[in-house]
């Protein structure tokens, strides 16, 4: 029994969605359109024979000088079939969404909502769609790109809290 | 036993008010729980029982501002947790000091982030700072002995005006 399944199948069931799969060092990612990743999700995760019933995580990464900038990468794992699986889908910066797969695992509610934090990648369809690590109020954009500086852009450096004559003794 | 040089002759110890003020406050550094990172480890252990702050008098850590006089800021202080540690020294009672406990706390380290403020100095007054990364024990009861050396030098029934934070 492999570690994951076979890239084939996946591009059988899918064979308008897939763009390309990839397997290095016992992992398999597959690539897929990011308009299809609803029903990939839906059927890795209800199908008896893929049965993936964790999410392991959801991150994104960038790369400015690709096409489609960004990409989503989730990684999912059936416990009972010990099998792993790493699902990618570009996402360009002028149409800067996803379809949000709560409805498919609870658990990615707070991963996609990290991903929207540092990355500014929005979902769709997502229940609770905040910041998560950053404040609410937090205007510098976001943190994760690599056009973003590393010292940020200030907020650090401003402490709007300490009001004149805070330091004074209260009567 | 004499307190601040002057010797005991008789049973009878003679001070200044002041000493004997500062004495007391020196002996009774009651810290207020303030870990944030790594830093925190080496604080706990510093009360436990192998390195036991209890000795300097420093050793009863309590969870509310409200019954501390010494703040041990010990970790990385995230920009998003700066308005706390401001909100809850101004909720000590006076006198209060604040120790900063680290690399981090002291300067941000190595965190030249977005998110990290670089110093704990920058809205809280800061007296003593330990360096270290993450400091021993054995240096953050250096710093809490230099904290000492400091009270003993303060002016008690002279009115100072009590410096806040500096705006950058």
């Amino acid at each position: 029994m492999t570690l994951h399944p076979n890239a084939e199948k996946i591009q059988a069931q899918f064979p308008d969605a897939f763009v390309s799969s990839k397997e290095w060092r016992g992992d398999l990612a597959v690539t897929v359109k990011k308009e299809a990743i609803i029903p990939v999700c839906r059927w890795l995760h209800d199908d008896p024979g893929m049965d993936f019933d964790y999410i392991v995580h959801v991150a994104s990464v960038d790369y400015p000088e690709d096409e489609a900038r960004f990409e989503m990468v989730y990684e999912f794992y059936s416990i009972r079939r010990r099998q792993r699986i790493r699902i990618k889908a570009r996402v360009t910066e002028e149409d800067c969404a996803i379809d949000s797969i709560t409805g498919i695992w609870k658990g990615a509610n707070f991963m996609e909502r990290e991903v929207f934090d540092m990355m500014g990648i929005r979902f769709n369809n997502h229940p609770d769609h905040r910041r998560i690590l950053m404040p609410d109020e937090y205007d510098e954009g976001w943190p994760l790109r690599k056009d973003f500086p590393l010292a940020g852009k200030g907020w650090r450096d401003t402490f709007e809290f300490i009001t004149e004559g805070s330091h004074k003794k209260t009567k | 036993m004499g307190v601040g040089g002057f010797t005991s002759e008789g049973g009878l110890v003679t001070t200044t008010i002041e000493q004997a003020v500062n004495w007391a406050r020196k002996g009774s550094l009651w810290p207020l729980t303030f870990g944030l990172a790594c830093c925190a480890i080496e604080m706990i252990a510093a009360v436990s029982a192998r390195y036991d702050m209890d000795r300097y008098g420093a050793g009863v850590f309590r969870a509310s501002p409200r019954q501390s006089d010494l703040m041990i800021v010990a970790g990385t202080v995230c920009r998003r947790m700066a308005p706390v540690i401001r909100k809850i020294y101004d909720q000590m009672p006076e006198p209060k000091y604040v120790i900063a406990m680290g690399s981090c706390a002291t300067s941000g380290n190595i965190y030249n982030s977005y998110a990290v403020v670089q110093g704990v100095d920058r809205f809280v007054p800061v007296d003593i700072y330990v360096p270290g990364c993450p400091p021993t024990p054995e240096a953050l009861f250096d710093g809490i002995l230099k904290l000492q050396q400091k009270i003993m030098k303060q002016k008690v029934f002279i009115k100072s005006p009590i410096l806040g934070a500096t705006k950058i």
